[in-house]
C-alpha cells in the first residue's frame, strides 16, 4: 500500500548534478556497497570467461587478452573426466531424492504439526525442532558419525553391523538424505504452516458441518491451501537440482563411499583448486549455473502451462 | 438421533487422531534430542568408561576433564576466540551495512533506486561460482590468511536486504517526512528513526548472520587454515581419526592418546552447539515471520 502510494507520488526524475546534491547522502549510503557488489559478485562473473581459456597458476597473471583461448577444450575435458559421468548421476540421484524426500516430509510434519491442539506443546515441539536447523554441518557430521560410523550408536542400538556411512552404494545417498530431513524438517515446514495459517478457518467450519471428518478436511482444505506453496518452492527447487553443496558431502564422506557421494561442486573444487586447472573448474562451475537457470526457467515455463503460479 | 451419532463417532475419531499425534511428536523429540544428549553426556563422562559403550545419556562416571582438557589446549582456545571474533565482528557490521543499504532501496525517490536494486537482485541468481571467487580472494586481493576474508567477502547477503528493505516499506512515512521538515537529513533519519523502529526484523538478520558466522566451515577451509575457528579445529579432529595429521592438530593428537579423541571431538561438538542454543529460541517469534516474507508468494 505505502510503497504503491510513494510510487504515486514520486515522477519520473532527470538527472541533474542538483538532484545529486540533494540525494548526497543517500549516495554515500550506497555507492560504497555498490563498489563492494561490484567486486564481490561481478567480478567473479567475469571469470566466467576463465572457462573458455587456459589458466593454470602460472598464468593467471596474465592479463586476459594475453591468456591462450582454448574455445570449449575445457568443457570437454570435463565431460570426459573419468569420474565426471558418476558425479553427474551422484548429483542428480542426490538432489532428487533430497527434493522429494525432503518436500514430503516437511509438508508432513506440517500437517501433522497443525493438527495439534495444545499450543504449548506445539510450541515447544516446534522450536525443538528447529535446532539442527541452526547447528553447523560440522557439528551434524560429528555427531553423525558417532551414531552411524561402525560401531557407532545406531550399531549397537540394533546389535547389527549396518554400515550406514561406509557402504559404497547408492543407500550413501539415502542415508545423507536421511540426515539432512533430520537437520531441516522442522525449518523446512515453517514455510507450510505459514500458508495454512492463512486459509480460512471458515472453511474447516463448513466442512465440519457437512460431516467431514479429520483426515477428510486436511486432504480436502488443508493440502489444496498450501498447493501454490509447495509449487513456487518446487520450481525453486527444481532450479539447484545441480547445485548439491560440496560441504556436506565432503563432511559426511569418506574415502570409502566417495564414488557415491562426490557431486558438481566437489568435483569442480577438486579439479580446479585441488589440481591448480583454473580453466577446467570454472568451466564445470559454469555448466553448473546455466543449466541450474535453463533448469529454472523450463520448470516455471511448464508451472505457467498448469495455471499455476508462477514465480518469475 | 442418527445425525448425532455419526457426529459423535467422528468426534471419537478424531480424539484418537490427537493421541496418535502426540505419541508421534514425543517420539520426535527424542529422535531430535537423544544425539545431542548423548554427545553431551559422553562429553561429561570418563573417557576409558566411554570405550565400553556409547549409548547413554546419563553420564556413568561424572567428569569435567574433558572440558578441562579442550580449553587448557591452545589452539583449540584460539580457535574458540577467533569464532567470537568473527561473530561478534561480522554480525555488527553486517547488520549496520544491510539496514543503510536497505534504507536507501526502500527510498523510492532516490535516483538510483531501480538501478541499484536490480544490480543487487540479479546476484542472488547468478553467481561466478567457487573457482573465480576463489581467485579473485586468493590471488587478485590477496586476502587468505587474514581476518578480513571472514567480514568482507560475506558482509551483505542480499536476501537480508530485501527482508529489511520490506519491513521499512511497512513503516509510517509520516515520520520520515516529518523529520525532513526538522531539518533531518538521510543519514540521521536512518540511525535516528529508521533503525530504532526495524529492530525486529535487524534482530531476525542478526542471527542469521551470527548463526551463520559462527557456523562457517567452508572459508576457512578454503582461505585461512591459519585462523583456524571452532568448527575447523572440530573438522581437523574429526578427520584425524581417517586420514592425515594437519599441522594444526599434530600436538593436539600426541595428547589425544591419553584421553580419548572421541570424548574430546564430543566436548568440543558442545562447544560449537552451545551458544546457538541459547540464542535462538529468545528470536523465534522474530525469525519465523522473517522466513516466510522471502518464501510465500503474495
Amino acid at each position: 500500500m505505502q510503497a504503491k502510494a510513494k510510487k504515486a507520488k514520486i515522477q519520473k526524475q532527470k538527472f541533474s548534478w542538483e538532484l545529486m546534491y540533494r540525494q548526497r547522502y543517500l549516495l554515500l549510503m550506497s555507492v560504497p556497497f555498490v563498489v563492494w557488489l561490484f567486486i564481490f559478485k561481478y567480478i567473479p562473473l567475469w571469470g566466467w570467461t576463465m572457462a573458455f581459456q587456459e589458466v593454470k597458476p602460472a598464468t593467471f597473471s596474465l592479463s586476459f587478452f594475453e591468456r591462450t583461448f582454448v574455445g570449449f577444450a575445457n568443457f570437454q575435458k570435463a565431460f570426459s573426466d573419468r569420474i565426471f559421468a558418476q558425479t553427474i548421476i551422484n548429483t542428480i540421484g542426490t538432489s532428487i531424492l533430497g527434493i522429494a524426500l525432503g518436500t514430503i516430509s516437511a509438508i508432513v510434519f506440517a500437517v501433522m504439526l497443525n493438527e495439534i491442539r495444545f499450543m504449548k506443546f506445539k510450541k515447544i515441539t516446534q522450536t525443538i525442532s528447529y535446532l539442527p536447523h541452526f547447528v553447523s554441518w560440522v557439528v551434524i557430521a560429528s555427531i553423525a558419525k558417532m551414531v552411524c560410523n561402525d560401531g557407532g550408536l545406531l550399531d549397537r542400538m540394533t546389535g547389527r553391523d549396518l554400515k550406514l556411512l561406509s557402504t559404497n552404494s547408492v543407500m550413501i545417498w539415502v542415508v545423507i538424505c536421511v540426515i539432512n530431513i533430520w537437520k531441516e524438517v522442522g525449518w523446512d515446514a515453517i514455510v507450510y504452516l505459514s500458508a495454512m495459517a492463512g486459509i480460512d478457518s471458515g472453511l474447516y467450519e463448513a466442512a465440519k458441518v457437512d460431516g467431514a471428518n479429520r483426515l477428510q478436511r486436511i486432504w480436502h482444505i488443508t493440502l489444496p491451501g498450501i498447493k501454490p506453496t509447495i509449487i513456487v518452492l518446487l520450481i525453486m527447487s527444481i532450479g539447484s537440482t545441480l547445485n548439491v553443496g560440496m560441504e556436506r558431502q565432503m563432511l559426511l564422506s569418506n574415502a570409502i563411499v566417495q564414488d557415491h557421494t562426490m557431486v558438481l561442486s566437489w568435483f569442480a573444487y577438486l579439479r580446479g583448486i585441488g589440481n591448480n586447472n583454473y580453466g577446467v573448474g570454472t568451466a564445470i562451475g559454469m555448466f553448473q549455473s546455466v543449466v541450474g537457470i535453463t533448469l529454472l526457467l523450463i520448470a516455471n515455463k511448464i508451472a505457467s502451462l498448469f495455471g499455476e503460479s508462477k514465480l518469475i | 438421533m442418527a445425525g448425532k451419532t455419526v457426529s459423535n463417532r467422528i468426534k471419537s475419531k478424531d480424539n484418537i487422531i490427537d493421541y496418535i499425534l502426540l505419541v508421534v511428536f514425543v517420539l520426535l523429540i527424542i529422535i531430535t534430542l537423544y544425539p545431542f544428549l548423548n554427545v553431551l553426556a559422553i562429553s561429561l563422562n570418563d573417557p576409558v568408561d566411554t570405550m565400553r559403550d556409547i549409548n547413554f545419556i546419563i553420564p556413568r562416571e561424572f567428569t569435567f576433564y574433558n572440558y578441562q582438557y579442550v580449553f587448557r589446549e591452545n589452539n583449540l582456545f584460539s580457535a574458540f576466540g577467533m569464532s567470537v571474533a568473527r561473530t561478534v565482528i561480522g554480525t555488527a557490521a553486517g547488520v549496520i551495512c544491510t539496514s543503510m543499504i536497505a534504507y536507501v532501496l526502500s527510498r523510492r525517490d532516490f535516483y538510483f533506486n531501480k538501478l541499484f536494486t536490480v544490480f543487487f537482485v540479479v546476484t542472488m541468481y547468478v553467481g561466478g561460482g567457487m573457482i573465480p571467487e576463489y581467485l579473485l580472494l586468493t590471488r587478485t586481493l590477496k586476502m587468505s590468511n587474514s581476518f578480513l576474508v571472514y567480514i568482507i567477502p560475506g558482509l551483505i547477503w542480499v536476501y537480508n536486504i530485501i527482508l529489511v528493505r520490506s519491513f521499512i516499506d511497512g513503516l509510517p512515512l509520516a515520520l520520515q517526512e516529518a523529520a525532513r521538515i526538522d531539518g533531518a537529513n538521510d543519514v540521521y533519519i536512518w540511525a535516528r528513526i529508521i533503525v530504532p523502529l526495524s529492530k525486529p526484523v535487524l534482530a531476525t538478520v542478526a542471527l542469521f548472520v551470527a548463526v551463520g558466522q559462527w557456523n562457517s566451515f567452508m572459508d576457512t577451509y578454503l582461505y585461512a587454515r591459519n585462523l583456524p575457528t571452532l568448527q575447523y579445529m572440530l573438522y581437523e579432529i574429526m578427520e584425524q581419526a581417517t586420514t592425515k595429521i594437519d599441522s594444526h592438530s599434530a600436538d593436539l593428537l600426541q595428547a589425544t592418546r591419553t584421553v580419548s579423541p572421541m570424548s574430546i571431538r564430543m566436548a568440543v561438538t558442545i562447544v560449537a552447539t552451545v551458544p546457538i542454543l541459547i540464542v535462538y529460541p529468545f528470536l523465534q517469534k522474530y525469525f519465523v515471520g522473517g522466513m516466510t516474507i522471502g518464501a510465500v508468494k503474495d
